[in-house]
């Protein structure tokens, strides 16, 4: 994924979320080597010069990866520019993307050997080194140094842990959030094949939620995982057919519930926490 | 965003899929005429956003106008499930040979479209899939490139049917897939698509799902029927996500991941939480409205409020409340837990402004809500 520090291209650098993220993101250690906003060409932003399309600044820039900051409607239109002109990785924050929006932007990023983190997702944080995304990588509350690899589909879940693994002592190797929606780019078995192979990794928690499969694609790969997995669920009350803030977050049909979650990951050898307060227990008892 | 069948009849029509004969009817002499107009039987089917009308007795068939009228008057005013049923569907009976189930759906597994395809129409394809799982074709699309004619072609020749079926088949699933893709739909199913006796294939249910997130540009789509409870269609026209549980713990969280494992908390606890809130992402600046929601619901005998700001600022969340508490002054316990982006600025606000002083661990603030509910004296219906 992305295991050297990477140069960050922010598509949507003028925007005010786009500007003020920027900013956060440059006061912390992230390389924001451009930006890229139509039309906006010449102007800079936070220092970072800024371009009218993706390809006028990869000509004057190696970027590694693109974080785009632009409305849902448009997430598209400014991924597949991105994936085309040939940035190899792309984490796209909208939350409410229509779902073919990504379905095409994942099947072009896979023809294009691209990664995809999201949509819906608050990007990645690598404490000590950079962040990227929407998450307060500055908090020296929410993130440490260490070697625990945190994986979640939620931003505030994941805040959630992150607090508690700092005030229990533990520090992550990476955070990584995935998103809410259906179908998301990169998933929770992606994931764990990054923290498995990671030498900076001693063991991961996964923070997974109802809907989908994701969490039961990805039990099948912990079972060969020499690192130890701790999982907690979200929604564990959550009825048939309701819509859990995400858009991916409903059970349906009998499928998706926390209870087969749960089970499928107990099942595969990992910790599985009933309440989120149960996690730093389970890391303690490894 | 569901689609009532007979409106998205007449979308897969104006695509090109064949229907029956027939019209949507308000009262039972408007199902009276059209039972009239069609000639012959009729099944009249109540118009509800949900599956399952068969078993709920929601589809009657009928021989002539006049029962056709009975049936409506029977429907009109009823209740299917939790919905009123407001409008009844008159169509002709088809002449079914065989009946088969298409549908297209998103598939979360290979983040592509799936179609799905049977000859066992017209019943539970869950059932089907589990009981005779080779009795249910699927194959996944490539979204780039659609479906292929050949691929559709050889989804048509493997269902079995009479070779004659085979090009008209391919054709619909082209046509079906077409529609898939132009209304951005979650779901397109056609269960069943009868084969009738003259070899002609016709819809005879039509259940759409449209990506609400993709509303904005189906203009086509027509107004959506919301579902849920009078606070719940309160809080959509809000735009806020609200879901109404039958507990007492008011639960006001940020974000879905964390508003979820507040309400796992509350149950593991041995507490029922009230509601689902969020007042995180966007709705982050707007926790006045939001406490004002929560509050609405009679059941609610404490509160509990759990931030965890990552992109929400919790001193923005918590502003907002306490205007909400200054405002509304509701005569209830609450327990704050707030940690993560502006802790230090919200946690202040909360021990100036309502004299409370934040919990620590979400489990104690959890717990303390749970108790303030049990002991609650006061009467808030």
């Amino acid at each position: 994924m992305i295991s050297s520090k990477p140069n960050v291209l922010v598509q949507g650098i003028t925007g005010s979320e786009g500007t003020y993220w920027a900013e956060q993101m440059l006061a912390n250690g992230t390389d924001v080597v451009a930006g890229c906003t139509p039309g906006k060409g010449g102007q800079e932003v936070a220092g970072v010069p800024v371009y009218s399309t993706v390809v006028e600044a990869l000509v004057k820039h190696r970027i590694d990866l693109s974080v785009i900051f632009v409305p849902a409607r448009f997430a598209k239109g400014a991924a597949v520019e991105a994936i085309e002109a040939g940035v190899p990785s792309i984490i796209v924050l909208a939350e409410f993307v229509p779902v073919h929006d990504t379905m095409e932007i994942l099947a072009l990023a896979r023809r294009a050997e691209a990664k995809l983190i999201g949509p819906n997702c608050p990007g990645i944080v690598f404490p000590g080194r950079d962040f990227v995304g929407i998450m307060p990588g500055w908090s020296d509350r929410l993130f440490a140094p260490g070697r625990i690899g945190v994986v979640s589909r939620s931003g505030s879940l994941g805040a959630l842990i992150n607090l508690n693994l700092v005030a229990g002592g533990y520090g992550q190797s990476a955070f990584l959030g995935l998103g809410g929606d259906p179908i998301v780019g990169t998933t929770f078995r992606d994931a764990l094949e990054w923290f498995e192979a990671d030498p900076n990794t001693d063991a991961v928690v996964l923070l997974g939620e109802v809907g989908g499969t994701m969490e039961e694609e990805a039990a099948g790969f912990i079972r060969s995982m020499s690192k130890p997995v701790v999982a907690f669920i979200a929604g564990q009350n959550a009825p048939e057919g309701k819509r859990m803030g995400h858009a991916g977050a409903m059970v349906s049909g009998g499928k998706g519930t926390a209870a087969s979650k749960m089970s499928a990951l107990a099942d595969a050898g990992a910790h599985v926490a009933t309440v989120p307060s149960d996690v730093v227990q389970l890391l303690r008892a490894l | 965003m569901f689609v009532e069948e007979h409106d998205a009849k007449q979308l897969i029509s104006a695509g090109g899929v064949a229907i029956p004969q027939g019209q949507d009817a308000l009262t039972p002499d408007a199902a009276y005429s059209v039972a009239t107009a069609v000639s012959g039987a009729v099944m009249v089917k109540a118009q509800v956003p949900t599956g399952k009308r068969g078993k709920g007795g929601g589809i009657v068939k009928c021989e002539t106008p006049d029962d056709a009228r009975d049936a409506a008057e029977h429907l009109l005013g009823s209740k299917l499930g939790d919905f009123a049923i407001d409008r009844v569907l008159v169509e002709s009976c088809a002449d079914i040979n065989q009946e088969l189930y298409v549908a297209v759906t998103i598939d979360p597994t290979s983040g592509g479209p799936l179609l799905m395809l049977s000859t066992e129409g017209g019943v539970d394809i869950e059932e089907v899939h589990a009981t005779s799982p080779d009795k249910v074709q699927t194959a996944n699309i490539n979204i780039e490139t659609g479906l292929g004619a050949g691929q559709a072609m050889d989804l048509a020749v493997a269902t079995g049917l009479d070779p004659q079926m085979h090009v008209p088949l391919a054709g619909m699933l082209l046509t079906l897939y077409g529609l898939f893709r132009q209304y951005d739909a979650e779901l397109l199913e056609i269960n069943p698509l009868a084969v009738t006796k003259g070899g002609e294939l016709v819809a005879l249910d039509c259940k759409l799902v449209i990506d609400d997130n993709a509303v904005f540009r189906q203009p086509g789509a027509g107004p959506e029927r919301h579902i849920g409870t009078a606070l719940e269609l309160e809080a959509k026209e809000q735009d806020f996500l609200f879901v109404e549980f039958d507990g007492d713990v008011g639960v006001l969280a940020n974000g879905a991941g964390l508003t979820m494992s507040t309400m796992d908390a509350v149950t593991a606890h041995g507490g029922q939480p009230a509601n689902f809130l969020e007042v995180g992402g966007m709705a982050y600046k707007r926790a006045t409205p939001a406490l004002a929601l929560v509050l609405k619901n009679p059941k609610v005998k404490s509160l509990l409020v759990n931030l965890c700001g990552a992109y929400a600022r919790t001193d923005v969340i918590a502003e907002g409340l306490i205007a909400g508490f200054h405002e509304l002054k509701p005569e209830l316990d609450v327990s704050f837990c707030i940690h993560g982006t502006g802790e230090d600025r919200a946690q202040q606000l909360v021990r100036d402004e309502l004299g409370i002083e934040p919990h620590d661990s979400m489990d104690d603030a959890v717990r303390e809500a749970i108790a303030n509910a049990a002991a609650y004296a006061g009467n808030r219906q």
